[in-house]
């Protein structure tokens, strides 16, 4: 057995850390996500040109970059709006500004996922909604969504798969995630091999954990519906 | 805004920087499309003993985060007497050649996938001919089978090499000069964070957009799209 010097309750809660920024942040990167798909497929030009822009731009910049520019970026403008409300000393932590690049991140690529999902529908679905009286909000949450749900999910599965590594990002910006908890470790034990592969051990494990949790998710949305097999 | 001073000294910085960025990307994909080759032809074998290997270099370098990765070569090794002894520390003690052995072996095992996925994608029929034709298992697999699937996997590796490209992002952390860290030099001495970040964006952002116009063209040389079976 590998000897850790003591600092094992210290990855173990750099881990929870890391699963609290990526649930965190793909919960507001899925809301993203809608909003840009919404974007996209929408009848208006302003919409969809807001939409493309999103995921262009987004999609064409770094990770590291959206996590730095949310953490060391935003100074002047939080201190603007906490000028505004009579607290001068407004700052994002680094929890708020790594959801905040995570999200947007995950949000830019699930939009192309939701719009392809959204795509796939029939529109007769849409009508029949109409048809019997439903409103458009119900209509989204009713009909469209469930369908969307189980079409997106691999796709999102995938995603959030690559958001769990990018959460590392975020040690970059001193969080307390096990990456940063490995760096702490090996920095004090000059050890820096077997901190580093334990990190690497408990990615890999998340990685195991969460592709297991999506085989049932998928499993669930999927229920009812046949599948292709070749 | 000194816009004198910034001509003069930090726009060559960051020209700088991102021609250290190319240069890393560029050879990391290249190095990589190397190494994938034979892990690409390994990992689609039908004996499981030959799968085992590559499977799990994918599995590794593909389940944990760059950064990781990065830092158990350029800080890790160095935890190992014999490693500072060899003549590789000549090497290994340099972030340059560092960088450039993390994002090699990184992108390998991502183009590895990419090899397998396409190598699999290679019509039954057309491997059969070549076997009916008298060709041996090797020639066909150096005339059919590669050539075809070098096709087939083209708009992948292209994503690919822009992935690369956003995630060499980290290399930075090492102490490298690439836009990142370039970026990073300047904010230090304007104190100008958000105008910096925003410029080191457009530099990515251009860097993409002109490597898909680039894989635009030679997909339309190689005519990929004619090829893909639909």
């Amino acid at each position: 057995m590998i000897d850790l010097q003591g600092f094992g309750p210290a990855l173990l809660s750099g881990t929870w850390m890391t699963v609290q920024l990526s649930l965190a942040s793909v919960a507001l990167g899925l809301v993203f996500g809608l909003l840009g798909a919404a974007g996209k497929t929408s009848d208006n030009a302003f919409a969809r040109l807001l939409g493309g822009s999103y995921t262009t731009i987004v999609r064409g910049v770094p990770e590291t970059l959206w996590v730095l520019m949310a953490y060391f970026g935003t100074v002047s403008a939080m201190n603007f709006i906490g000028g505004l409300v009579g607290h001068d000393d407004f700052a994002l932590s680094p929890f708020a500004a790594g959801v905040l690049a995570l999200a947007l991140c995950f949000g830019a690529y699930a939009t192309e996922v939701f719009r392809g999902a959204l795509l796939s529908i029939p529109k007769g679905h849409r009508e029949a909604g109409l048809a019997v009286g439903l409103s458009r909000p119900r209509i989204f949450w009713r009909i469209i969504l469930p369908q969307v749900w189980r079409i997106a999910l691999p796709g999102l599965g995938n995603l959030y798969l690559i958001l769990l590594k990018d959460t590392a990002l975020v040690s970059l910006i001193t969080l307390d995630e096990i990456m940063r908890k490995a760096q702490i470790a090996s920095n004090a034990t000059k050890e820096p091999f077997t901190f580093y592969m334990s990190a690497a051990f408990i990615y890999l494990s998340l990685t195991v954990l969460v592709m297991v949790a999506l085989h049932f998710m998928e499993k669930r949305a999927a229920q009812g519906f046949a599948r292709n097999e070749l | 805004m000194n816009w004198e001073l910034f001509f003069d000294k930090w726009l060559p910085k960051m020209l700088d920087g991102a021609g250290v960025t190319l240069e890393l990307l560029a050879i990391a994909v290249v190095a990589g499309l190397i190494l994938a080759i034979p892990l690409g032809i390994a990992r689609s074998s039908s004996k499981p003993w030959v799968r085992a290997l590559p499977y799990s270099y994918i599995f590794f370098f593909r389940g944990t985060p760059l950064l990781l990765q990065l830092f158990l070569v350029y800080y890790g090794l160095s935890q190992f007497e014999a490693v500072r002894q060899s003549w590789a520390w000549n090497y290994l003690r340099d972030p340059y050649w560092c960088a450039l052995i993390t994002m090699t072996m990184h992108t390998a095992a991502y183009i590895a996938e990419i090899l397998r996925g396409a190598i699999q994608a290679v019509p039954t029929g057309e491997v059969e001919a070549a076997r009916a034709l008298g060709m041996s298992r090797s020639k066909a697999l150096l005339y059919i089978i590669l050539p075809r699937a070098a096709r087939i996997a083209l708009p992948a590796y292209s994503n690919e090499v822009i992935l690369m490209l956003k995630a060499s992002a980290v290399v930075y952390t090492v102490t490298l000069f690439d836009i990142m860290g370039q970026t990073r030099t300047i904010i230090a001495r304007t104190y100008q964070a958000e105008l910096y970040f925003f410029i080191a964006g457009l530099f990515y952002l251009a860097i993409t957009l002109v490597l898909t116009q680039i894989f635009r063209f030679i997909e339309h040389k190689l005519r990929v799209d004619m090829l893909q079976g639909r």
